[in-house]
């Protein structure tokens, strides 16, 4: 055998994609895409009622339609186990719990006909009236037990109203963000395939390893029953993690029903109920400080939603916890169960609302101290977690903030409102200060060394576009001392054994840490001199125990966005020319896709903060605008200039690679420094998301 | 009740080799591709013409094939993005993986079919709502041109570098 221990390290260079050719070529497949023979399409019947029960389904005419196999329904479908997850606990009864919920699915021979079939089909409900309008006074609003994913819902030290009693300046205002999807470009499908008694479900997750466990009790399968592929994927932003989604659980009803493959893709508007999106949020912050803006209490209130179907609280008021120190300090929050769709993750779940809110209260304590906005938040950097005592592993959002501040030209920024008119518009510049939390999952990953001299890494991690498998390619290669092409990482395979998905920046901390551990092993072991055999040899690892012996730290990724806004003077539309985002994101692998990343969370910050918006009907309990065309994302005539660095974040608490994820933190703080930017440029606070043109205008 | 279901024969041109099948009236050449001809790079975002994850260029134009029915366009030229590439990657291709124009990927069919699309409207100076005199690239000019495939992962500055690049603005 040839093996080149030669010293090329890999990490830290800008190496495109390993599947971008497969990309740009259209032959990556996605779970939509994977070619099936005799395959069946499924299309599901939406309630039509936001709460209630359901009378009669008109089974008998839907199966006398062209091409239909069968009609999926609380009379037929396979009995479930009760998992205490109430979206995936289908056809199990007559309840309809929110608008939009399945009643059936209708299966064909082809997608047309299913699809007609399923629009054509009558149900009779028996309707009950619905509350389905969230308010911040909403008198069902509760303390939950906890929030997520496992945080306390409220935590406090000192004595938050003496304090402000007592407080030189008190900043107490509302925030409020409306209720935004993650509308991934590619919709949610499962494909099931079953075959000698196994079953193999291809579908678009980040999690393909945690699908297993949760349809296996769910349905009752013994273990090595089910497996699921998800190879590419197309976006998620949280809204493919877990639980599963339903239309895993309607392809494998399906599948089994009509002893064929079937594949159900949800269509564009029903990813709106069936999939999740962020809760609508009120957030009261509550700031007392000194006279030169040094906080003396904080304190940061929030009330959200969730559905009647299963508690998920967003943890929005988690983000005031580890970010400014104050002697007093309280956090908390309420939920109200609605008669809606079931909220779920939306990229950085609780610090991306809650971030709006306190970053733009601190704005406004800038002002009313009359304190620059980044000499406020260096006034306020604490020396330990100011919630936990803990220290931090690393905290450089100093270095962020200042950096930021070189690079975006902030020196000499004149502090006054609406004095900057340029022809047709007001401009103004914010800055947001932010942070997520760096942690890691247990996971299970497979080194190989080929008799050829390549080597082949398995890990159940899902590419979603972070470009995991270029990263974890990387990192393996110079755990190996090998170049990079003589590495294939294989992901997207839950046989590969447990291991995180692809969520809250978890990912390349969690899978690396086993990659790099045995690849490693495999490494002395192969310099040792032990033998090859002709299948190769293996080494495994399992990060369970060492993630649990890590010291005590509060670990967090640290960053800070600088914007520049224009305000039209008449019309009151909002440009964002410029965006600059500085990251303390501990290691950074691959400086070309960590951009991507960057730019990509930026982008979505500036999304929500001028144009995303759910709007309710409280009548019907559906969002009114569930498409492309009426829910606005920015599109590239959106995006401005946008200038991304980062700073130098060596960290020995983390794992084994250094690296802090950097998925999320790009949208935390970026509505509130366009907030900011907006209030600079015309003198109006913005305190309600989106910066509509109505909202902006002066 | 349904009336009786309507087929059609439909003969194209598809990435340069003549196809001919029956197809349900109700199916779009988008689906034609995807379900029929299992040439699942052309992408469905949201079928309502609404994302551009389904461009293809028909005739040379750029179009969302979501919104096409197959039957409309029998006797037609259809380009996928499985057709751009001979031996090599077409440039557009190859820029788009070297500027990292994507990230999940689902979008860049549609987006590299329209750039392709898109410089020859610019060629053949067609104007846009941004520009102002005689029509010349640069990047405001791209962003508009492009505002109507959405990439939800926020590739834009790098979809508009790599384009720039392909049309020789660098
Ligand atoms: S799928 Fe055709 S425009 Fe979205
Ligand atoms: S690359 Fe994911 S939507 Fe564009």
């Amino acid at each position: 055998m040839t093996r080149f221990w030669q010293a090329a390290p890999s990490v830290g260079h800008p190496l495109t994609r390993i599947e971008g050719l497969d990309k740009v070529t259209g032959r990556a497949r996605y779970a939509g895409d994977v070619a099936v023979p005799g395959l069946a399409y499924g299309a599901v019947v939406p309630a039509t009622i936001p709460r209630g029960r359901v009378l009669n389904l008109d089974v008998e005419a839907t199966l006398a339609m062209p091409g239909v196999l069968a009609v999926v329904h609380r009379d037929n479908a396979p009995r479930l186990t009760d998992i205490g997850e109430g979206t995936l606990f289908l056809f199990q009864g007559d309840r309809v719990a929110h608008w939009g919920a399945p009643v059936a699915l209708v299966v064909a021979d082809t997608p047309e006909r299913a699809r007609e079939a399923a629009e054509r089909m009558r149900v009779d409900y028996f309707p009950e009236p619905p509350d389905t309008v969230f308010r911040a006074d909403h008198p069902g609003l509760y303390e939950p037990e906890y929030v997520n994913p496992r945080n306390p819902t409220v935590t406090g030290k000192g004595d938050v109203d003496a304090a402000l009693a007592g407080a030189a300046v008190v900043v107490d205002a509302e925030y409020r963000t409306p209720a935004q999807h993650n509308n991934a470009m590619e919709p949610h499908s499962a494909t099931a395939v079953r075959s000698d008694g196994r079953i193999t479900l291809h579908t678009s997750t980040q999690y393909a390893y945690g699908v297993v466990p949760t349809l296996s009790k769910l349905f009752g399968f013994a273990p090595g029953t089910l497996r699921v592929l998800s190879e590419h994927v197309g976006g998620g932003f949280g809204n493919k993690g877990m639980p599963p989604r339903p239309d895993t659980v309607l392809a494998v009803m399906a599948a089994t029903l009509v002893g064929r493959p079937v594949r159900v893709t949800l269509t564009r508007p029903q990813l709106w109920p069936l999939t999740g999106y962020r809760t609508p949020t009120a957030q009261r912050i509550r700031l007392g400080a000194d006279q030169d803006g040094r906080l003396v209490a904080l304190e940061h209130r929030a009330a959200l939603q969730t559905s009647r179907l299963h508690e998920f609280t967003e943890q929005a008021a988690v983000y005031s916890r580890p970010m400014y120190g104050a002697e007093n300090m309280r956090t908390s929050h309420r939920v109200v169960a609605l008669d809606v769709p079931t909220p779920r993750w939306m990229r950085a779940p609780g610090e991306a609302p809650g971030s709006f809110a306190l970053e733009s209260a601190m704005d406004e304590l800038a002002e009313a101290c009359g304190v620059d906005p980044v000499e406020l938040r260096l006034r306020n950097e604490p020396a330990v977690d100011p919630t936990t005592g803990q220290a931090f592993s690393s905290r450089r959002l100093a270095d962020c903030l200042r950096v930021g501040a070189s690079r975006f030209g902030w020196a000499g920024r004149d502090p006054r409102p609406a004095v900057r008119r340029d022809g047709r518009w007001w401009r103004g510049t914010g800055v947001a200060g932010a942070h997520y939390p760096a942690r890691a999952a247990p996971t299970t990953a497979h080194a190989t060394a080929l008799p050829d001299g390549s080597f082949v890494v398995r890990v159940a991690a899902s590419d979603i576009g972070t470009g995991a498998r270029t990263v974890l390619t990387q990192l393996a290669a110079d755990a190996l001392e090998v170049p990079v092409d003589q590495v294939r990482v294989l992901i997207g395979d839950s046989g590969f054994g447990p291991a995180m998905g692809a969520g809250g920046s978890m990912g390349t901390a969690s899978w690396s840490w086993p990659v790099v551990t045995a690849c490693r092993e495999l490494a002395g072991r192969l310099a040792a001199g032990e033998p090859l055999p002709p299948d190769g040899l293996t080494s495994t690892f399992d990060s369970t125990a060492a993630i649990g012996a890590r010291a005590d730290y509060a670990r967090y990724a640290f960053g800070a966005h600088f914007a520049e806004v224009a305000v039209d003077v008449t019309t009151g539309e909002v440009r964002v020319p410029r965006l600059t985002g500085v990251y303390a994101v501990g290691r950074v692998v691959n400086p070309l896709t960590a951009r991507s990343q960057s730019i990509g969370g930026m982008t979505m910050g500036l999304s929500t903060a001028l144009l995303e918006e759910s709007s309710m009907d409280g009548r019907f309990g559906d969002w009114v605008n569930h498409n492309l065309a009426d829910y606005h994302v920015a599109t590239n005539a959106d995006v401005g200039e946008i200038d991304v660095t980062y700073v130098d974040d060596p960290d020995d608490e983390l794992n084994p690679s250094g690296v802090k994820g950097l998925g999320e933190i790009g949208i935390v703080g970026v509505a509130a420094a366009i907030a900011n930017a907006a209030w600079h440029a015309t003198g109006v606070r913005q305190r309600e998301l989106p910066i509509t043109p109505a909202r902006a205008a002066r | 009740m349904a009336g009786p279901e309507l087929a059609s024969t439909v003969r194209l041109m598809l990435n340069g080799a003549p196809v001919e099948l029956v197809v349900d009236n109700r199916t779009t050449l988008l689906d034609l591709l995807r379900d029929r001809l299992d040439l699942t790079g052309t992408k469905k975002g949201c079928d309502h013409g609404q994302c551009g994850a389904c461009t293809v260029l028909l005739d040379g134009r750029r179009v969302n094939s979501c919104l096409q029915l197959a039957v409309a366009v029998a006797g037609r030229e259809v380009t996928t993005v499985e057709g751009l590439a001979d031996d090599e990657p077409h440039p557009m291709q190859a820029a788009f993986v070297a500027h990292d124009a994507f990230q999940c990927g689902y979008c860049t069919p549609g987006q590299i079919c329209s750039a392709i699309g898109m410089l020859d409207e610019l060629a053949a100076s067609w104007p846009s709502a941004v520009s102002t005199g005689p029509v010349r690239l640069d990047d405001a000019e791209i962003r508009e041109r492009m505002a109507g495939n959405i990439c939800r992962c926020g590739a834009y500055p790098h979809i508009v570098a790599a384009i720039r690049e392909v049309a020789g603005g660098d």
